[in-house]
């Protein structure tokens, strides 16, 4: 899964039926220390989250149809939860030992 | 999924017969603001999208689901038509 930061949303009438109902977020991609990490996707929120909130983005299409509850959604990227805090206990490896 | 303005279409001549019949766009993802990023790719269109339009994609197995049970061998498909984009 990836962090990411919900930065707008998109509004669409004309989409497959298994999008129904469904709310479609912009989420940006972050790396641990909050740095953009990609291009923004387009996510299903399965948690309510909103503009600005921290979340966990899952990024793979069986995963994110779970969150739809619908089979066969063609869908691939969903928000599973939104993210209360971030500890990064020692620095990233850099070179192997 | 990710946002993309269509910018063209794509005639075939279907070598796999479970592609006869699609409908092939050429994308360009956009960022949300919508300025391109990242290189076009070709899509498979199932909500009737036209060039011009922004849309948004999904990729990998999921862009055959709309078309099932035809099992179409495709990784990119159009799943919706933007009306707007806040943010």
């Amino acid at each position: 899964m990836l962090l990411g930061r919900v930065v707008g949303n998109v509004v669409a009438t004309q989409k497959s039926p298994k999008f129904e109902g469904a709310k479609l977020l912009l989420v940006q991609p972050l790396t641990e220390n909050d740095a953009p990490r990609g291009p923004v996707l387009l996510a299903v929120d399965g948690v309510g989250a909103g503009v600005n909130d921290t979340v966990l983005l899952v990024v793979e299409g069986r995963a994110a149809a779970q969150v739809l509850g619908r089979k066969l959604a063609p869908v691939d990227a969903a928000i599973v939860g939104i993210v209360d805090r971030v500890d990064v206990e020692s620095d990233r490896p850099t070179q192997a030992r | 999924m990710q946002i993309a303005r269509v910018i063209g279409t794509v005639v075939v001549t279907p070598k796999d017969s479970n592609l006869t019949g699609a409908k092939l766009l050429l994308i360009q993802p956009l960022t949300p603001s919508r300025a391109p990023v990242g290189k076009p790719l070709v899509a498979v269109d199932s909500v009737g999208a036209g060039v011009g339009e922004d849309v948004f994609f999904v990729r990998g197995k999921e862009a055959s689901f709309p078309f099932h049970p035809v099992e179409m061998p495709v990784d990119a498909g159009i799943v919706g038509i933007v009306d707007s984009i806040n943010c």
